[in-house]
């Protein structure tokens, strides 16, 4: 065990397995710190979220962080809302017999940039029993233009979208309403103004409880840490989520394949006969089969849960190939001194198999589970990506999978695929370059060469 | 994902006495055990995909479906019941169906009736696709199947190939200059393949098809195809480059770096230092001394990994477009096309083991062990 140990130290001469480490402790951290800011149930409610949870916003926007890199900001969204405490509600009575109100709310908001936003709506919360209140919007830009938006008669829940209202296109000069309400007057490519924007909400209402309430969301092209997808959902949630999920995946797959094949090996060996003979042809033939289709077949036909997938792949993987390997050290180590002694006081086929035979191969064993590990954490992102991701478990071969049925790479949303890209290649090379390593520490044959 | 584990064990040829048996009898003999274990393992394979496919009754739905056409057509081509009104004709289906499928023992117990499958499905026999058609028109799933293979094939012919050649070229360049900056690049390379070839696919498109432009994003040809057939082939090799070259980074470095290590090993071998003292020339000794008795490895190494590349062949298609059988896989899966699932997972079973049939040869032609026939090897 010391000299176990003092090989463990070793690796601190490896550059290689030194930054590895570093990256998956980083990684780890990263894990739990997710589980404790963002429970699981929480992160799946978000995720699995419609329209109520992500409609401020917007659809596939860019990283926040890009603005960093950029001379010229995007503009990021603007939510204003005229339950603010800043805003003030003005009521008139226009005719107090027939108990009829306006209702008067002026949303006022800066607006620092040169590029349009993604789009503009307006989310009306009204109250009223049987008539409903009518809604004059206007819009009102820094240098003193008033832009009549709309006027409606509204039910409880209506939402404007600026985009669809072709009258507003026709009044600011035929561009798309968005742009226009933001625009420079005579600019050509158009430019945005930047500025204090009003708008003007204005309800009549009806009823003597009657009520008017409405949320301004300016939809801008950068949002959230990790953008946004073509549901509005924030992808941050799944590049976080997905931390956790893939270390857990690989590492178990990993253990429950290696622990399995090692205690098979060992089986083989010390009976020997036709035990062994069995063992062999059942690697051979596993070998052989078509892992990934039946895996896919099972997440097809049955359950597409990371739990199935992750009971699969170990049943499919218990007569891996590494059973050859692990084979011929077992074949040395059976001829060994201490096992014959062992024998001779009497210990039982079972002792002798778990407290001699295997403990000796463990530093065998460690390198290549640590090797192993990527390849499962892909194994799962390639599930993922042909669609037979986990139906509830935000991931990042799922945001890959959006991403690409998106036609992501074709539209220029680049981070929606670079971003789980670079967080799979980064788990994947950490645990590839300290698995490396361990295997030349743990292995001195390879150490000369 | 085994090839990506290191080899470590290095089979050392032990020269044992010759018998009096003629080369290629050992051969073909050997050739013969190979052959029925492969042959185990399809039916095994297959039979593994027919309980799956099952369990959710889905395998017994494809055979009804099978039988209902056939009735069907049965019923439309017999003059003798022409006169049949429609509903009289719907009967007279039900009950032939009904009895079909009694003959056929449809109703008999699974485990019976699973070898029925199994013999089904070993003969691609799995009738029409649900929503998939062939490019011809058909339903047929043999057909859909068949007619996306050679586009497999062309994709993973070449691209095996190349890492072939390029690993085993890089590896004894490697092992002259063993220690130098191009071997040490190497090692630092090799965790590039930790991750599988349509990974960096999408890097590849990125970087060649959306940023440079000089690459299509994917697909077969140029659309429209090229009438000429020098310029049909152009285009498909343009359009295999970025593929093949997503499957050179995942597994080249790796690959490399293993076979290297055998070159290194052998070639501190005695007689390797017998040869040089006889005065040899260093070609002369890479090829008889070092390369001869690694091919046997070094073929076994490759096994492994094409074995693993064969798996990743869906995504890889998917990614890129590519109109083979792993891009029909997919495609299946989105549209929940059982027959055409199935299908696909016995030819994946089929590909496997004709790949590992015809290594096992090039095994037997190489490995000394075999001709001198110390029986069936370690091969795998």
């Amino acid at each position: 065990m010391k000299k176990f140990i003092r090989s463990l130290k070793e690796i601190v001469q490896y550059p290689a397995a030194m930054i590895g480490s570093i990256v998956i402790v980083f990684l780890i951290i990263l894990s739990v710190v997710t589980v404790i800011v963002l429970p699981r149930q929480e992160a799946i409610r978000l995720w699995r979220g419609g329209d109520d949870t992500w409609q401020t916003s917007p659809k596939n926007a860019k990283p926040i962080w890009l603005n960093w890199f950029r001379r010229e900001d995007l503009p990021k969204t603007i939510v204003v809302s005229t339950e603010d405490e800043n805003v003030q509600r003005k009521v008139e009575i226009v005719d107090e017999e027939k108990s009829l109100k306006d209702i008067k709310y002026e949303l006022t908001f800066d607006y620092p940039y040169q590029k349009f936003p993604q789009e503009i709506s307006i989310f009306f919360d009204n109250k009223f029993e049987n008539k409903s209140p009518y809604i004059s919007a206007t819009w009102i830009t820094p240098d003193g233009r008033e832009i009549k938006l709309t006027d409606f008669t509204a039910d409880e829940n209506h939402v404007y979208r600026f985009g669809l209202d072709s009258k507003l296109s026709r009044r600011v000069g035929g561009l798309d309403p968005h742009i226009g309400v933001f625009a420079k007057p005579d600019t050509d490519p158009p430019v945005a103004l930047p500025g204090e924007y009003t708008l003007q909400i204005t309800g009549l209402v009806f009823e003597e409880n009657a009520d008017v309430d409405a949320e301004l969301v300016v939809y801008g092209q950068v949002h959230g840490l990790g953008g946004t997808d073509h549901r509005r959902r924030g992808i941050i949630i799944a590049l976080l989520w997905g931390t956790p999920i893939a270390l857990s995946f690989g590492l178990l797959a990993a253990l429950g394949t290696t622990i399995t094949t090692m205690i098979i090996a060992a089986f083989g060996v010390w009976y020997g006969g036709w035990v062994d003979e069995l063992i062999q042809r059942i690697t051979e033939i596993r070998l052989i089969l078509p892992v990934l289709p039946i895996l896919i077949m099972v997440g097809t036909f049955y359950s597409r849960s990371i739990w199935t997938m992750l009971g699969v792949l170990i049943l499919l993987n218990i007569f891996g190939s590494s059973i050859k390997t692990y084979r011929a050290v077992f074949l040395q180590e059976k001829e060994a001194g201490y096992i014959e002694a062992a024998q001779a006081y009497g210990a039982s086929n079972i002792r002798i198999i778990f407290r001699y035979l295997i403990p000796r191969i463990i530093p065998l064993m460690i390198p290549s589970l640590v090797v192993l590990i990527p390849s499962f954490v892909f194994l799962e992102a390639s599930l993922a990506v042909l669609g037979l991701g986990d139906p509830t478990l935000p991931t990042w071969g799922k945001v890959m999978f959006d991403a690409q049925d998106n036609g992501a790479l074709i539209e220029g949303n680049y981070y929606w695929i670079l971003e789980p890209a670079f967080l799979l290649m980064f788990t994947g090379f950490a645990f590839a370059m300290v698995g490396f390593s361990l295997d030349r520490i743990f292995n001195p044959k390879l150490r000369g060469m | 994902m085994e090839a990506t584990q290191i080899e470590k064990r290095v089979e050392r040829p032990e020269v044992e006495e010759r018998k009096s048996d003629s080369d290629f009898m050992r051969i073909a003999k050997y050739m013969g055990v190979r052959l029925v274990l492969l042959a185990i393992t399809i039916v095994i394979g297959v039979y593994l995909a027919v309980l799956i496919a099952n369990m959710g009754g889905y395998v017994d739905e494809i055979r009804k479906g099978v039988i209902k056409e056939q009735v069907g057509m049965q019923i439309r081509g017999n003059p003798a019941y022409e006169d049949l009104t429609a509903e009289e004709r719907q009967k007279l289906m039900a009950e032939m169906v009904a009895q079909e499928i009694r003959r056929l023992g449809l109703d008999e117990p699974f485990i019976i009736r699973s070898f029925g499958f199994l013999e089904q499905a070993l003969t691609l026999n799995l009738g029409r696709a649900e929503y998939m058609t062939s490019d011809t028109g058909s339903k047929q799933v043999r057909l859909i199947l068949l007619e996306r293979l050679p586009a497999t094939l062309v994709m993973w012919g070449a691209s095996n190939l190349l890492v072939f050649i390029l690993s085993l070229l890089i590896a004894l360049g490697l092992s002259r200059k063993y220690g130098t900056f191009f071997d040490k690049m190497i090692i630092a390379l090799t965790p590039t393949s930790s991750a599988p070839a349509w990974f960096y696919g999408l890097f590849l498109i990125l970087i060649f098809a959306v940023v440079l432009e000089i690459a299509p994003f994917g697909g077969l040809v140029a659309a429209p195809p090229p009438e000429n057939k020098l310029r049909y082939a152009l285009s498909v090799l343009r359009h295999l480059a970025l593929p093949a070259g997503a499957i050179l980074v995942s597994s080249v470095p790796l690959t490399a770096y293993n076979w290297r290590t055998f070159f290194l090993i052998y070639s501190s071998e005695d007689y390797v230092d017998m040869a040089k003292a006889k005065g040899l020339s260093s070609s002369k000794i890479e090829r008889r001394y070092i390369l001869r008795p690694t091919l046997p490895t070094i073929v076994t190494s490759f096994a492994l990994l094409v074995i693993t590349l064969w798996t990743g062949a869906i995504i890889l298609e998917t990614v890129f477009n590519w109109p083979g059988i792993g891009k029909a896989y997919n495609q299946a899966i989105g549209l929940y096309d059982t027959p055409v699932i199935v299908g696909n997972t016995v030819i994946y079973a089929y590909l496997l083991a004709i790949t590992v049939f015809l290594l096992d040869f090039i095994y037997a032609l190489v490995d000394p062990r075999v001709q001198v026939g110390s029986g069936t090897g370690n091969q795998l």
